[in-house]
This record gives C-alpha cells, structure tokens and sequence, in this order.
C-alpha cells in the first residue's frame, strides 16, 4: 500500500511537470504579446524593451522556464503581470468557490445521472428507460452557456427562487451546480445504465433473487455496488471534463472562482495566472484519478493496489 | 385438483407417494417476431416428498427452463408459462403474484445454479449472504443469522466455517463456492431443491464430494430433489426416478433402475448410447515406433508474480515443471488432470505462446531461439482446436472463408484452390460444400467444432492439439466428433495432443495417456496401463470419482479428502519437489515416494 501510493506520487509529480512544461511553451509560442498588454498602446519602445527586461521575458526559452520552476518547487508561481499580486495568493483566495462549486456539483451530477442510470436499467427497452436516454442525450449535446442561462431565466427570473449570481449562501450555490450537474449527468446516466444492464444478468443476481430477496433490495445492495466500478474510475476523469465547464459557469453566474480568474487572465494574457490556474487544474484531475483508483478497493475486495 | 399425471411407472418405486410438487400440462412460451415459439410442451410430473427426480437432457431440451418457470424466475418479458399449472402443496405457483412467490423462493423452493465462480456476488462476503437468505424469510436477529449462517457452512463440511463467514467469493475455490450455494439453499430447510447441472462446472474429484455432500443432507434433510443434468453418470448415482427430455417434451420417465435397463424410447436409447464408458474404448492397434511429431523434455513453465516498490517479480507460480513426453505419428497422445494442473499451458508452450524452459521439438526442429518466421512455419505443423467453438470463430466471417484462412495466412496456392480446398474440407468433417457461404450463427455446436477441426486440418498438420475440445459439447454430439476425429487421423495420419479433465472420453480415444498433477506428470503410459493397471494413488482417485452410467454399479467408500490442492507459487529459487517417475515395466511411468 505504501509502496503503491509512493509510486503513484512520482508518476503525478511527473505528469504535473510534463503539464507545466507543455504549457510553458504553448505561452512561449502565443503570437500575444503580454508585455505590449502591460505597456498600453502609447508606450515607447525603449518602456517596452524595459518591461520586458524587468519581466525576464528576453531571456531565452530554457532560463524562463528554469526560473519558473525554480520558483515552483518553493511555491512560488510568480505575480500577474496586470494585478502585481502573488499568483499564489490570487489562487488560494479563489480555490475554496471553486471546490465548493464543484463537490456540489459532483454530487448533484452523481446523483442526477446514477438515478437516471438505476431507472432505465431496471425498466429497461419501456417508457422510463426511452424517457430518460432521451433525456439524457440532450444533456450530453446541449451547450454550457445555453442551460446556465435556460435555468438562470427560468429559475431566476421568472420564478425568482434563486439569486442572479453571486457568491455567499447556499441559494448562490443551487443553480451553478445544478448547471453542471445536469450536464455531466447525461454521462453518467449512459454509463450507469449499461453496467447495470451487465450486472443484472449475471448469475449472482438471479442467486440473489432466488433467494426470494425484493426488487429494490437486489437492485441496491447488490447489483449497484458491483455496477458503480466503472462510475468511480469515470469521476476521476470526470473532474478535467468539469474544469472547461467550471470556466464558462463561473462567468456566467459570477462566481468568485479560478474559472472566472483563469478567463479573465486569458483575455489579458496575464501569463503568471494561466500557468498557475492550469497546474492547479491538473493537480486537482491527478488527485482526483488517485482517490477514485484509492476507493476501488473499498467497493470491490477483489482489487487490490499493489 | 386433478391426480391424472401421477406417473405411472415412478410412483410405485417412490420413496412415498406424496406428492411435494406437480407439475400439469406445463406450456412455456418465447414471443419472438414470428410468434409464440414454444420451449417447454405439455410438461406434467409429480414430485414425492424426499425423493430425487433427475430431469435429463441435452441443451435445448427446456430442462433449465423448467426449473426456471417453477422458480419463477423465467425471463421476463419474452419467456412466460403458457399454460399447464405448477402447485407446491396446495399453493399454485404459475399465477402467483411476485410478492407472495417471493416468500416461497429460497424458503420453501430453493435453487442451486451451474456456475459456482459466478453465482455469488463478488463484493459481498460469504457470510452476508447466507444470513441474507436467513433473514429474507425469518424475523430474527444479526447475531442469530449469523449463528444459523455458520452452523450451515459447517452442515456443507467447509473447514473453518467461523472464517469463511467473513470471507469473500474469490476467495474461496469452485468446489467451496458451491458448497457455500448449498448451505445457503438448504439453510432454511426447503421442501424442494433444483439442483441445475451443480457440477458441471467443477472437477470430477470436487463433483464426487458434491455430489455425497448432497445425497447425505438429503438424508438428513428429507428434501425432495430436482436435479437437472445432461450427465447419465451422475443420473445413475442420484437419482430415484428419471425424466428425459428433448425439444421441450418429455420423451420418457421412469425409476432410473428401469430406464437403464430397458429404455422404451427410441432417444433414450441414443442418448445412453452416447455416454462414453470407462471401459468401453475400442481396442486401439499396439503403438508401432512411428516418427516422431513432438518431443519434450524437461519443460518448465513459470509465470512472474509481480510484486514490491518498483514493480519486480517476487514470486513464480510453477505452472508446469519438469515434464517430458514424445509423441509419434498418427498417435492420439491425452493429458489429463484437473483446472490448474498445467495441461493447457503445456498446449500453449508447445505453440511457442508461452516462454518455457527445456526443450521442446516439432519433428527435428526445437523451439528454442525460433525468429518470427521459423514460429510461423512450426505453426504450419502444429494446429489447436480449442474449447470453445463460438468464441473461437470469427462471427463475420464466411465459414469457408474460416477454413480456408490458414491457406491465405501462409499464402498457399490461388483463391481457388484455396476455396476447392475449404470445401473438400468441409466434405470430410461431414458438412455439405454449399454452406460455405454461411456465418458461424447459423450452425449448432457440434457443426461449429466440425468447422473448427475442418481449419486445423487446412494446412496438412501433423499434430493437432485439442484443448477439451469436446468438453462443451452435449453426449450425442460429442460422440460423433470423437469419431470425427478417429477416422480423420485414419485417413491424415495426424496425431492429437488430446487435453481433457474427462477420464471417460480420454479412456475411449487415446492410446498413450500421461496423468498430471500440480504440473507435473504422476503417471504416463498406453491406455491399458493406465487405466487398467493405475499405480499412482491420484491416477486411481480421478477414475474412482468418474460418476458410472449404470444405477446397479455399487461405489466403493473413499477416504474423503481434507483440503485444497497445494499452491503452486513459490518463491524465487524455491520450487516443488520434483517427482522421480520410474518404468514399472513396458513403459508404465509411475511416480515414485511422493504420492499425495
């Protein structure tokens, strides 16, 4: 177990540094330049060969990105170059919205999509399970933009039970999340549905069932623990997909995230945030496949880490 | 209530005519596009109180679907009872609605399935879901289930019943697992069991232990018994009265004393005809020293287990050690021994799919050092016919193409000879030319081996390997591949590396047998000695535990048997006790000192 979980550390501090340096030079080669974002458009060339100096960014490739590094082992990610804050500290005063937005919106999304899933599996080929594959589909094909601002008008607006936007109470949280939620859950809705669908013709159900066991008592306690493997190895995968979407939402309902902070350092090409809020993300997505790959065992004794 | 189905000739043998459960007309039903497509006709039986009723069968015969309707656990929505009625005492069964069948599966109704690996839930313990089954039918406490729990695990004579309350499926072996079905069946004293082909899946040995396992707790139990079976061996030892089916109709019943003595049906007749006997095999012609095909010696087979920081192999699981073995041409050489023993593997060795120590020879060329293409042409030489034949055909292919293939593989001849030859192939293993174009669907099993001994044959092969080949195959079919196989290495002189766990089958078509156990070789020798004349004690305990087709046969008591095989995997540079096997005289090989 130790011996596991040593390995899998190397392996994600590796993958966070093939992250940092793919990255690095994607921002290398950005035909934006940040320094004239800085400057203004009235600068003199000489201010501009001065921020650049000042910024490093005259070096060559390999020092910026040693600098950068260096800085990175000692937890420093830089300051932005338009705020003059600590990137650092920029992030950790976003990070808490964003974790909140998205633990609520994995929740709501689990819990959406694995009870979609559960339905049209048991009722499989009738009415409940087209239903909700039909729902499900759209789902997975509508756009971010187009269900925050469907929920926003309707929720919002009309029936005015949630607030606009905005960061602070549990209503603030409600139609963010669910916005998310109800797009991962299509996913999950499929997903769940055709492990369940695998599961319930195996041999050790019609056991269970011979046993003279109820329905629902087959169906939860003993084909969903084995039909909820797959889901879990997904979740971890799942938290990349929800980082693109937490951007967009986040900008939407204005909320306080690195979503909103890594968008508006795009627009101004403030480089120091992007780089931190992409490692950020990645370190989030390799913790996340860790503590999926972690659970297994504890659902499934046959697993074992090694 | 009508007693008009009593049968007529089982009633008067029956332990007492008290009828448990009846069964009237019973009609069950498929929709399918083209209508309802019967599975079971007009099915009537009666079963008495303590009474084992064995329903016999070949696949397709609708005895699974039986058990299944009286389960009422037919698939829904497409297979339903279509008429005919069911009654458990008094209760009719086949109009009851789901909840209050509920309370009469597992309590008063209890079933035991095929498949032991799969038939428990992988992620629960053991002893969870036998105290599961307890308190489905029986308001009592945890504490008390669980006592209950562990006093039927001990009633199934699992060792350690205490511990394997908390362990769970995977790890416990077949023969355990199907113990653990039992008492999880019998714990809440049913009246009737079904018992569907419950050894089939496992070793002749582990079925032996079943098998009395469940004739002594029905003596102690009195539970009346539906055992469904396509094995008349096991018919033979257990059952009072038998029904034979086919096509979902009942072709004959009757005490299964008279049914062996005197089948009155046509089928019946076939079927127990089929049966392969130990005893029974042709007398083969005396092996002449012909060429030899394959030579092993001293082949050891390891696999790594993986272990440790960075990732190193830690400990070897010995597959297969020290073995050695030569066989001629046109001989049918058999491997026996049961799951894990290292037969397959050897088959495996023997293609070069697996790395192997020693030396293995096709003709006069060895394995060892073989490129790519040198593989390829021993590959030539060596053909396999596995298990499996559905899986071992690509369903989108033509047959004739799946025949042929090889030719293409080893770019032999034109596209026409290639077809001519596919389809004199086809002639031989008895298809007809015109199914060329068909797909692998549209056979049955035993056609579908048929095409899979048509394509090992393709490239003129002098040793085919057939890995229980006819291992999935019903009796009748079975037969006739056997003989398939018989008169194509007449006619080819190739020479079969026949692997099987069925003592029966390898006693009527080999002529050389080599017995294995835990990868090695215990015994080795021409049919005669081997099976006439068996020194090593493993050797006698395979033969001994074969279920015998014959109702009057008597069984010896065995020594029942305490424990698991020992493991195989060792630790590095550690290794089993290799056995010294000695010529007893015309080169019977025993192995000496470490009987087990």
């Amino acid at each position: 177990m130790l011996g596991y979980l040593t390995r899998r550390l190397v392996q994600s501090a590796l993958i966070l540094l093939g992250v940092s340096f793919i990255t690095f030079i994607l921002l290398y080669v950005l035909p934006a330049d940040p320094v004239r974002q800085i400057a203004g458009r009235a600068a003199t060339p000489e201010t501009v060969e001065n921020i650049r100096r000042q910024l490093g960014l005259d070096q060559p490739f390999f020092v910026q990105y040693g600098r950068y590094l260096w800085g990175l082992v000692q937890g420093d990610m830089g300051r932005s170059y338009l705020q003059k804050t600590e990137v650092t500290e920029l992030i950790l005063s976003r990070l808490p919205a964003t974790l909140l937005l998205m633990l609520a919106a994995i929740t709501a999304e689990l819990l959406i999509g694995l009870a979609m899933g559960i339905i049209a599996a048991v009722w499989r080929g009738r009415w409940p399970d087209q239903l909700l594959m039909m729902a499900s589909f759209i789902t997975v094909s509508a756009p971010q933009f187009v269900v925050s601002l469907l929920l926003l008008y309707v929720f919002a607006v009309q029936l005015r039970w949630f607030p606009i936007g905005g960061y602070g109470t549990f209503a603030h949280l409600v139609l963010p999340a669910l916005t998310l939620g109800i797009l991962g859950s299509g996913w999950y809705a499929r997903m769940m549905r055709s492990s369940m669908i695998d599961v319930l013709r195996t041999d050790y159900i019609r056991t269970a069932r011979a046993k003279g066991l109820g329905r629902a008592r087959v169906v939860l306690r003993h084909a969903l623990p084995n039909a909820i493997l797959p889901v879990i190895a997904m979740i971890g995968i799942d938290i990349g997909i929800f980082m693109g979407g937490i951007v967009v939402v986040e900008s939407v309902f204005g909320w306080p995230g690195i979503g909103q902070l890594a968008w508006q350092a795009i627009q101004r090409v403030d480089i120091p945030i992007i780089m931190g809020v992409t490692l950020v993300s990645a370190c989030a997505i390799v913790l996340g496949n860790l503590l999926a790959d972690l659970v297994a065992p504890f659902v499934d004794p046959r697993i074992k880490l090694r | 209530m009508s007693f008009a189905s009593e049968p007529t000739v089982g009633a008067a043998l029956a332990p007492t005519p008290d009828p448990v459960l009846r069964v009237d007309g019973l009609c069950v039903s498929v929709r399918t596009d083209a209508g309802l497509k019967p599975l079971v006709s007009d099915l009537s039986f009666a079963l008495n109180r303590g009474e084992t009723l064995a329903i016999a069968g070949e696949s397709g015969s609708g005895k699974s679907i039986t058990s299944l309707a009286i389960m009422g656990l037919l698939p829904p929505p497409a297979v339903h009872i279509s008429g005919g009625s069911i009654h458990l005492g008094a209760v009719g069964l086949h109009d009851l609605p789901e909840h209050q069948m509920r309370a009469i599966r597992g309590d008063r109704i209890a079933m035991i399935f095929q498949e032991p690996m799969t038939s428990l839930n992988p992620v629960l313990t053991v002893g969870f879901q036998l105290a599961e089954a307890i308190r489905a039918h029986q308001d009592v406490s945890r504490a008390t289930a669980r006592t209950r729990a562990i006093e039927a695990l001990q009633a199934v004579r699992l060792s350690e019943p205490a511990r394997r309350f908390d362990q769970y499926p995977h790890e416990l072996s077949g023969g355990m697992r199907q113990r653990v079905m039992i008492a999880m069946a019998l714990a809440l004293r049913p009246e009737v069991l079904i018992a569907d082909e419950p050894t089939t899946a496992l070793d002749v040995t582990v079925q032996r232990e079943v098998l009395d396992l469940l004739r002594d707790l029905q003596c102690d139990l009195g539970t009346a018994i539906i055992l469904i079976t396509h094995d008349m061996g096991v018919v033979a030892e257990m059952a009072d009265r038998v029904i034979v089916m086919q096509n979902g109709r009942m072709v004959e019943q009757a005490a299964t004393r008279d049914l062996f003595a005197r089948p009155t049906e046509r089928y019946t007749r076939d079927l127990l005809a089929a049966v392969p006997r130990m005893g029974q095999g042709a007398a083969r012609h005396a092996p002449v020293p012909a060429a030899l095909v394959a030579s092993l010696r001293d082949v050891s087979v390891r696999f790594g287990l993986k272990g440790g920081l960075l990732g190193r192999t830690v400990r070897n699981v010995h597959a297969v050690e020290a073995v050695s073995f030569d066989i001629r041409r046109a001989e049918t050489f058999a491997l026996v021994g049961e799951s894990g023993c290292g037969k397959s593997t050897i088959a495996k060795a023997m293609m070069g799919l697996v790395d192997h120590a020693g030396s293995i020879a096709i003709g006069d060329t060895s394995l060892k050092g073989l490129d790519k293409q040198g593989l390829k042409n021993i590959r030539r030489r060596v053909q396999m016919v596995f298990q499996d034949p559905m899986a071992a055909l690509n369903p989108r292919m033509r047959v004739g193409d799946l025949i042929a293939e090889p030719l293409v593989i080893h770019r032999i001849g034109t596209r026409e000879t290639q077809c001519a030859r596919a389809a004199d192939l086809m002639a031989r293993v008895g298809l007809t030319a015109d199914q060329y174009d068909r797909y692998p669907h549209e056979f049955s099993g035993g056609q579908r081996q048929r095409i899979c001994i048509a394509r090992a044959l393709c490239l003129n092969p002098e040793l085919i390997i057939a890995d229980e080949s006819v291992s999935a195959l019903d009796v009748s079919v079975q037969a006739r591949v056997l003989d398939l196989l018989a008169t194509l290495q007449r006619e080819f002189g190739v020479a079969y590396l026949f692997i099987s766990h069925d003592m029966a089958v390898v006693e009527n078509i080999c002529d050389r047998v080599a017995v294995m156990y835990l990868g090695q070789i215990v015994e080795m020798g021409t049919k005669a000695q081997v099976f006439g004349n068996s020194q090593h004690p493993y050797t006698r305990r395979l033969i001994d535990a074969v279920p015998v087709p014959d109702p009057a046969f008597v069984r010896q008591p065995q020594p029942r048997l305490a424990g698991d095989v020992p493991s195989p995997v060792f630790a590095i540079g550690a290794g089993p006790v290799r056995v010294a096997l000695t010529d007893i005289g015309g080169g019977h090989l025993v192995a000496q000192g470490s009987g087990d």
